[in-house]
């Protein structure tokens, strides 16, 4: 317990001009603040995304560490040049470049990559006015940018070479060349063995990531686990992947009981392709999904929805990206639609003015 | 309530009531002079009664009512009125002040005074007794008391409310209230609820402190249907509308005042400061404040005559630490930082909190990434994201059609924010500048 003694605020010599020296800040309340910030959640993401760079490169070898670096230079470039002072720092433009790298083929050629880089953070975010304005996922925006320009390039998978040191393609076809892509082409994925072929995959590669496909998208199991982080530190919003993961497995379980033989089983859809990465890493970008809880929920079950409606009857054999960049620009829509019920309202109030 | 007391949202900052909690509240010396704004009360500012040169005793009335929303101001200590002049005032304005010289010699003993016999009176006369007294809600809001005493009779009344939640971090004023008179407390509910004729009273307080739990639990009444609720520790548990939500389950109707919902809420100060008129007779003269913070050297809990200038206070409690920045009257959450070490303490000051560097950080701000914390973190329920957005380009109609005015500034989507965004304070002026424009239409 303190001691008390009355007198002793002024024997004890308190400088009373010591105290006018003080300079005294002025600020609106609230005075106290959560150790939050936005680069914080922004470089947790990085963090969280190096496991799976790391498994990345063990299965695709130095082809997948360059294909990656020149897709985060592209973007961080672009960011550095055209965005606002020191924006470099709160991460963004770095989680863009290594996402899209991790959703191209690794022998995908580095101009093509360096090029979606830029044109992810340029056109995908700056041009809207930078952090917090975009309307797409930047990563996404830029690999379908590449899927327009390249439709070759980006549908070419390579086979498993000899050596772990081989590149998996022609990683260094020179600017607006075509890569020489000889034998490479007859590797496929898992999604494309499924449409094309018939083919399915076993669940345990899926979920290893011991299969062909993009460099960062194979291994599934990781994926979870390293969402699953960001979600308990609440750096995500746990409700967007878990509303795709289980629209999609109900929505393609009940055609896999319609026709084993026609539809793929709902496990091999949530384990291949993208599905897993753009669930835990792209559809929950915060900046491009809804804000209310209600309006996650809404999002992701049509992410999943589109998801399995491309891959079961449209013409490409996947369609994460494509449903997720669509559901993105329904984002505003939903938000206006799913705007909380105000305390002490007895109705929503549906004519509220949404940015 | 299905056996959760508490309400959607909040947050959860440090509660840091370690500081004080344990302090038992000591009087403070007189300070040589006392500062007393005319306006230390919601509603019209009290009308002067003395002049320069008057000789006041420690209780004697100096400024009157001016009308129904209104209540009187006291003269905290004996000694002479010195001036009346512009003084600071912790709302950041200047404010037309007594500055009285205190009497050193003086005994400080108010004038002897007829106590009202409370059990004789009717509510009417109660309520007259209590805006007698200059009592205001001493929860921080200083809304004067008597008001919420007299519903119209449109609005039957039947829970009194008694809000011990002291939910802000750092203040332990209500605490020690309650752990050291509880009886005047349990006193002055029982006048409460004998002018507003209700047959239910209770009394919210945190979980947090379980020794004013007990104190108040051992001292209820027998012949009441009195009760102590304990509530889950969250922040905002002590705003009126949370308060009314967890014990009643019942949500005030937007724009509607507790009264629509047949409850009047009451801060545990202001009624152990009606309890203390109805036995001594004194008005509202001085009132516990915490001081407190990283930055005040010797924490306290002190009975602090009104109007005591924020210097004497600092000084008694052997003053600032070197790395003091800030100092707020009130919570960190809700207070308002003070610029100025000759600001009074008023009537509705419940804290004095000096934060250092390390809390009151000064922070860069980012864009907004609408990761949706605010509005998971937003008691009533609003979308502080779009609010926001629309308060930077001044859209103030299209904040008010997105519910603006339900805000109650709590600041808990500001605290959460992690481009901290200064949302809470958009929104301040944004309703200040609906409210301008109203007056003007």
């Amino acid at each position: 317990m303190t001691e008390w003694n009355v007198g002793r605020g002024l024997d004890a010599g308190t400088d009373i001009d010591s105290l006018t020296e003080i300079r005294l800040r002025i600020a609106a309340s609230p005075h106290l603040r959560t150790a939050h910030s936005t680069p914080r959640i922004m470089w947790n993401v990085v963090g969280s995304l190096v496991p799976i760079l790391a498994v990345a490169i063990y299965y695709f070898g130095p082809s997948a560490l360059l294909v990656i670096a020149a897709a985060t230079f592209g973007s961080v470039l672009t960011e550095r040049l055209f965005g606002k002072k020191r924006s470099t720092a709160d991460g963004s433009a770095v989680i863009t470049g290594l996402l899209l790298g991790l959703i191209l083929p690794p022998g995908f050629p580095l101009w093509m990559a360096f090029l979606g880089g830029m044109f992810g953070v340029g056109f995908g975010k700056l041009i809207f006015g930078g952090l917090g304005q975009n309307v797409f996922n930047p990563a996404l925006l830029g690999r379908a940018f590449l899927q327009a320009a390249f439709p070759l390039a980006i549908t070419t998978w390579p086979v498993q070479p000899d050596s772990w040191w081989s590149l998996r393609g022609d990683n260094f076809a020179l600017p607006l060349m075509s890569p020489s892509a000889p034998d490479v082409v007859t590797g496929a994925t898992p999604l494309g063995l499924m449409k094309f072929e018939g083919l399915s995959t076993s669940t345990l590669d899926l979920m290893i990531g011991s299969t062909g496909g993009s460099i960062g998208e194979t291994a599934g199991l990781l994926i979870l686990v390293c969402g699953g982080y960001l979600a308990l530190r609440k750096y995500l919003d746990w409700r967007i992947p878990l509303s795709i993961f289980l629209t999609v497995f109900v929505f393609s379980g009940g055609l896999w009981l319609l026709g084993p033989d026609r539809f793929p089983n709902p496990v091999f859809m949530l384990f291949s392709g993208g599905l897993m990465l753009g669930a835990m890493y792209m559809a929950t970008d915060m900046v491009t999904s809804p804000v209310t809880a209600a309006g996650s929920w809404v999002f992701g079950i049509g992410v999943g929805l589109l998801v399995v409606l491309i891959r079961v009857w449209g013409g490409l054999p996947e369609g994460v990206m494509y449903a997720i960049l669509f559901m993105n620009a329904l984002v505003p829509f939903i938000n206006r639609a799913t705007q909380p019920r105000v305390f002490g309202q007895t109705r929503r109030k549906p004519k509220g003015a949404e940015a | 309530m299905l056996g959760s007391n508490t309400f959607r949202h909040g947050v959860h900052p440090p509660e840091t009531k370690h500081l004080t909690e344990k302090l038992p509240v000591r009087r403070m010396p007189f300070p040589e002079e006392i500062v007393l704004p005319l306006r230390q009360h919601a509603g019209k500012p009290a009308t002067l009664l003395v002049k320069v040169g008057d000789r006041v005793e420690r209780g004697d009335k100096i400024a009157e009512a001016d009308g129904f929303v209104s209540v009187p101001i006291h003269a905290s200590a004996a000694g002479t009125v010195k001036d009346i002049r512009l003084c600071p005032h912790p709302d950041g304005s200047m404010a037309e002040s007594v500055v009285i010289a205190v009497d050193r010699f003086s005994p400080q003993v108010p004038r002897p005074r007829i106590v009202p016999n409370w059990a004789g009176l009717g509510p009417k006369q109660v309520v007259e007794e209590v805006q007698k007294g200059g009592v205001v809600g001493l929860g921080g809001a200083a809304f004067p008391t008597h008001v919420k005493l007299l519903p119209p009779d449109d609005f039957p009344v039947h829970t009194l409310i008694i809000n011990g939640a002291e939910c802000e971090p750092y203040l332990t004023t209500d605490h020690r209230t309650m752990v050291e008179y509880p009886e005047r407390v349990q006193f002055g509910i029982r006048i409460m609820m004998k002018a507003l004729g209700v047959e239910r009273a209770v009394i919210g307080i945190e979980k947090n402190k379980p020794d004013a739990i007990a104190r108040l639990t051992e001292t209820l009444p027998e012949d009441l249907d009195v009760s102590v609720l304990p509530l889950t520790v969250k922040y905002p548990q002590g705003a009126e509308k949370m308060l009314i939500k967890v014990v009643t389950g019942r949500e005030v109707p937007s724009g509607k005042l507790p009264m629509h919902v047949g409850v009047v809420v009451q801060n545990v100060g202001s009624i152990a400061c009606i309890g203390e008129i109805f036995e001594t007779g004194y008005p509202l003269i001085e009132r516990v404040v915490t001081v407190t913070g990283p930055g005040v050297r010797r924490p306290s809990n002190l009975l602090v005559p009104v109007g005591t200038r924020l210097r004497d206070v600092l000084e008694f409690c052997d003053g600032l630490t070197e790395d003091a920045v800030q100092i707020v009257f009130g919570g960190p959450m809700m207070g308002a930082a003070q610029p100025d070490l000759d600001t009074p303490l008023i009537k509705g000051t419940t804290g004095v909190v000096v934060l250092t560097n390390k809390e009151a950080r000064s922070v860069e701000r980012y864009p907004c990434i609408h990761c949706g914390r605010c509005l998971e973190s937003c008691p009533v329920f609003l979308n502080p994201s779009l609010l926001g957005t629309l308060a930077e380009t001044g859209r103030y109609e299209e904040m008010e059609a997105s519910n603006l005015m339900d805000c109650m500034l709590c600041g808990c989507c500001s605290y959460v924010c992690p481009s901290h965004i200064p949302l809470s304070q958009m929104f301040a002026l944004g309703k200040n500048m609906l409210r301008k424009r109203q007056a003007v239409a």
